[in-house]
């Protein structure tokens, strides 16, 4: 009974023809542009800054649905009711929120170093959303699927706590030093359990691109995912993006009992809102990548190509495409906001950690199991390599 | 560089391509803190009075600054970081190509990986691990 659905899986993951092309909108658009009399040239350069400033707009308003999560949530665990007055159900409270700070006096302290100051929060803000360059929310449903991919993200993750050292050390402030010098001795902590992590799956995936990472889950939909075959890793990642978010219990930078605000303690008006803005963009940016790197990131558990296949239809009409597509980018979606839920009521869940727990998880425990998680991989990888993507 | 059909080498797996994209999101990126700043700036109230602009300290005179010398606890945990940062990043290209590679390269990373993590037992030992 066993052996028919593993050869069919084994089949499944072996057989990359049976994942459709997919809706190319570029291709589209520029056809209908070079329609128009554009060189083909032109026509790419006109497309390129349209799914950026898509994804920006998606980002923000993903922030603002979040940071209304996390207030709704909060009040639910604590059986408060939570904004309730700005819009319904004080949906629109967030973005009031940011309003408000679009207004406020930016204040720099006198004693503090003005230029690093006002470069802190930026280089916060910048890589975290440049990091969304390769998440994909469909086959071409993405910004540019360059091909060092996740390694992209990595990369662009450790310049983050630059920014948090700057700002804590620019402010002259014995709390903002403190919180600043926690916060990258955390980043760096977690940073590589973290890489090593990504390094299985992408040893599976044969390759960094995000798509890539996506299309070898999607054999035989939610039987493939990445989390039955790198459960350990699952749990590294999501421990190390917790505490790269500095989310509770990993929340020391800014622990409000010891530090005031951490490396935040002197900002105020817009700055303040650029490092918030940052925080819950690498929140959903981090939610966005578990999906993407274990829970199939787009793909319904049900692969659609057999649905369509049940229903008498070709994968590759224009009706269905967009069918795919559209609950592509839902299902993306949708697991990304589980794992945000999730980190929400974790934090009203487990206590704060102390520094040395911090750093012994990280040290001791964490980048041994993920060096051992990563050997184990390449093993059965070499033993079974239809199920570790051959 | 030679060309690689003429060499008779397969053609290179790294493709340059979809990068002009990472540059235009660079640009944008950037955009957003500079323009949240520069209508912030616009916007916002100016008065300047002495109280405001000191630093906080839990609303007393701030004694003293904050640049000063003072142990850095954090100094040996850099030190380790960089060496496993730099190990991670030798296995990048290993595990993208480790398909193709076999056996072998699973014994080499194995040796490899247990030099690092004697290294790293080494550093346990040594307390560089150790808070305090």
């Amino acid at each position: 009974m066993l052996t028919a659905p593993a050869s069919a899986m084994a089949a499944a993951l072996q057989a990359p023809a049976l994942v459709t092309p997919g809706l190319d909108l570029e291709a589209s658009f520029t056809d209908v542009l070079q329609g128009f009399g554009l060189s083909p040239a032109a026509a790419h350069l006109v497309w390129l800054p349209l799914p950026m400033l898509l994804v920006l707009v998606g980002a923000v308003v993903g922030v603002l649905v979040t940071v209304w999560l996390e207030r709704k949530i909060s009040a639910a665990v604590q059986q408060r009711i939570g904004p309730e007055y700005a819009g319904a159900l004080g949906i629109l409270q967030p973005l009031a929120d940011g309003l408000k700070l679009l207004w406020k006096e930016d204040v720099i302290p006198a004693r503090a170093d003005g230029l690093l100051f006002t470069l802190g929060p930026v280089l916060v803000v910048v890589p975290v959303i440049l990091s969304w360059l390769v998440v994909p929310f469909g086959q071409h449903l993405l910004i540019s699927n360059v091909g060092v991919g996740i390694f992209l993200w990595i990369s662009l993750s450790s310049i983050q706590p630059i920014g948090l050292l700057m700002a804590g050390y620019a402010s002259n402030n014995k709390y903002s030093l403190l919180g600043g010098l926690r916060a990258a001795a955390q980043s760096i902590s977690y940073e590589i359990p973290l890489a090593l992590a990504v390094l299985a799956v992408v040893m599976m995936s044969n390759s960094l691109s995000t798509v890539d990472i996506v299309d070898q889950q999607n054999g035989a939909g939610i039987l493939t995912w990445n989390i039955w075959r790198q459960p350990v890793g699952f749990v590294i990642f999501w421990i190390c993006a917790l505490a790269e978010c500095e989310r509770l219990p990993f929340d020391l930078p800014e622990a409000e009992e010891e530090l005031v605000a951490g490396y935040q303690t002197e900002y105020a008006g817009m700055k303040f809102a650029l490092f918030y803005l940052g925080s819950y963009i690498n929140l959903v940016l981090s939610a966005l990548l578990v999906s993407v790197l274990y829970l199939g990131g787009w793909g319904f558990p049900i692969p659609v190509e057999w649905l369509a296949g049940a229903l008498g239809q070709s994968a590759d009409a224009p009706l269905v495409q967009v069918i795919t597509a559209s609950v592509g980018i839902v299902m993306t979606v949708l697991k990304a906001y589980l794992l945000v839920f999730f980190a929400i009521l974790l934090r009203w869940t487990v206590p704060r950690v102390r520094i040395d727990q911090l750093l012994d998880l990280g040290w001791k425990f964490l980048l041994p199991i993920a060096l051992v998680n990563l050997l184990v991989t390449a093993g059965l990888k070499l033993a079974f390599p239809a199920f570790f993507g051959g | 560089m030679p060309d690689c059909a003429a060499v008779g080498l397969p053609a290179p797996v790294f493709v340059l391509s979809g990068y002009d994209a990472f540059l235009g999101f660079l640009l944008i990126a950037a955009a957003v803190p500079v323009l949240a700043l520069v209508t912030n700036k616009l916007l916002s109230p100016t008065s300047r009075s002495g109280e405001r602009d000191l630093t906080y300290e839990s609303g007393m005179e701030p004694i003293g600054g904050a640049w000063i010398q003072f142990n850095i606890r954090y100094y040996m945990f850099a030190l380790v970081f960089v060496i496993f940062d730099v190990e991670t990043v030798f296995l990048y290209p290993w595990a993208v190509a480790f398909h193709r590679l076999g056996l072998l390269a699973f014994i080499e990373a194995l040796v490899f990986i247990s030099i690092l993590l004697v290294a790293l037992a080494y550093a346990w030992r040594k307390g560089a691990l150790e808070w305090s």
